[in-house]
């Protein structure tokens, strides 16, 4: 029974690890939303909250249950963020861009290399 | 056929996981409720290449881990911009060429490029992206190639 | 357990300042921003409240808000680029 107890301690540290990473790069993500300039930085800032700050979190957790049913959720839970964070996230940039709105400060624009000199048809309903 | 059969596993799978039950009722109301969406689904023409990605290698798992460790190296980045007292943003909006030869391989190579922290994917035409990085180092050409070439591994098989 | 309510409380800190964002705004792709990183803590915190009230029922929840967010971010975008949810983008594009 030895090793049992050894394993479920070197479980418990692997959480405490992942989720001192997971919470710190989440408490980041959520300062940065408030502190970076304009809405194409704050993109990136929750970016990093929902990639990695949640996935790391969710494996913590993970590693606190064992193979149960419970771990499958998680994991499920897990892969369903990882597949619908980038298609919200893209969706937020790309109405924000078809709105007119650029960054701050600006150091290179290639708009013109993708969609052409041609100005973008206005979207009214 | 073989996509029918492939959405029907899944599918149950995910009722398997959800579920927990093991009792025949609940296993056979399963099954029934299973071959119904798929019997939807083939009436509606859903059966492709993008419903069911049987397409895609099996070492797509090896490929997101891979991205995984790249997720993880570009936050620190991105977390150190924002922790540091004079922000250095350089933000710019890069063309980004897609070598890929699928819609799907098209669709992953733009979904990593925007869970990577740093990089958003802001518009696609055919064959290039309107990328918005927010540093330089985000924006270096050599990592999106990387990315690329891994993509194209197991876009088909 | 003291690990789940310390998690807990690092993520109810990051909501607290994700609201700052969402009150202060300025334009409308921060607030849907806000609204959506606001969704992913909200999963986070239920699946970590389910460790601590030991009910893994809650992940069950957990998951129908991680849907239901995807679906409402995606909606309250549709909504304001085209003023309409009734209407597919493609036909939008013909008009």
């Amino acid at each position: 029974m030895m090793d049992q107890a050894l394993l479920d301690l070197a479980l418990d540290i692997a959480s405490a690890i992942t989720f001192t990473v997971g919470g710190a790069f989440v408490l980041i993500g959520a300062f940065g939303l408030v502190r970076l300039p304009d809405v194409w930085s704050r993109i990136h800032a929750a970016g990093v909250i929902d990639t990695v700050g949640a996935e790391l979190i969710l494996l913590g957790m993970m590693f606190q249950t064992g193979l149960t049913q419970t771990t499958l959720k998680l994991a499920l839970i897990g892969l369903f963020l990882f597949v619908t964070g980038p298609t919200a996230t893209h969706a937020v940039a790309n109405a924000s861009f078809v709105a007119g709105l650029r960054p701050v400060r600006l150091r290179r624009n290639e708009t013109a290399d993708v969609l052409g000199e041609q100005p973008r048809k206005e979207m009214q309903p | 056929m073989t996509k029918a059969v492939g959405l029907l596993v899944a599918l149950f799978a995910l009722w398997l996981a959800l579920s927990g039950y093991f009792k025949p009722f609940l296993l056979s109301l399963g099954v029934l409720s299973c071959l119904f969406t798929v019997y939807l689904a083939s009436r509606m023409k859903l059966l492709d290449d993008e419903a069911v990605p049987l397409q895609l290698r099996l070492s797509l798992p090896l490929y997101w881990s891979w991205l995984g460790g790249e997720i993880f190296k570009s936050a620190v980045a991105v977390s150190k911009v924002i922790l540091s007292r004079d922000m250095q943003l350089n933000q710019q909006l890069i063309a980004v060429p897609s070598p890929l030869k699928t819609d799907m391989g098209h669709v992953i190579f733009a979904n990593s490029i925007t869970l990577t922290p740093g990089t958003v994917t802001v518009e696609a035409v055919p064959g290039k992206f309107l990328v918005h990085a927010l540093t330089e180092e985000a924006s270096a050409a050599e990592g999106f190639q990387e990315i690329a070439r891994r993509v194209a591994a197991v876009e088909t098989r | 357990m003291v690990m789940f309510l310390a998690i807990t409380a690092a993520l109810f800190v990051a909501v607290l300042l994700v609201l700052v964002r969402l009150f202060v705004g300025p334009t409308l792709y921060d607030r849907v921003l806000a609204v959506n990183t606001f969704g992913t803590l909200t999963v986070l915190i239920l699946s970590s409240l389910g460790f601590v009230t030991e009910r893994p029922d809650f992940l069950d929840i957990a998951m129908l808000y991680a849907l239901i967010n995807f679906v409402s971010t995606i909606a309250i975008l549709k909504f304001f680029r085209y003023r309409t949810f009734g209407r597919t983008t493609a036909s939008q594009e013909e008009a």
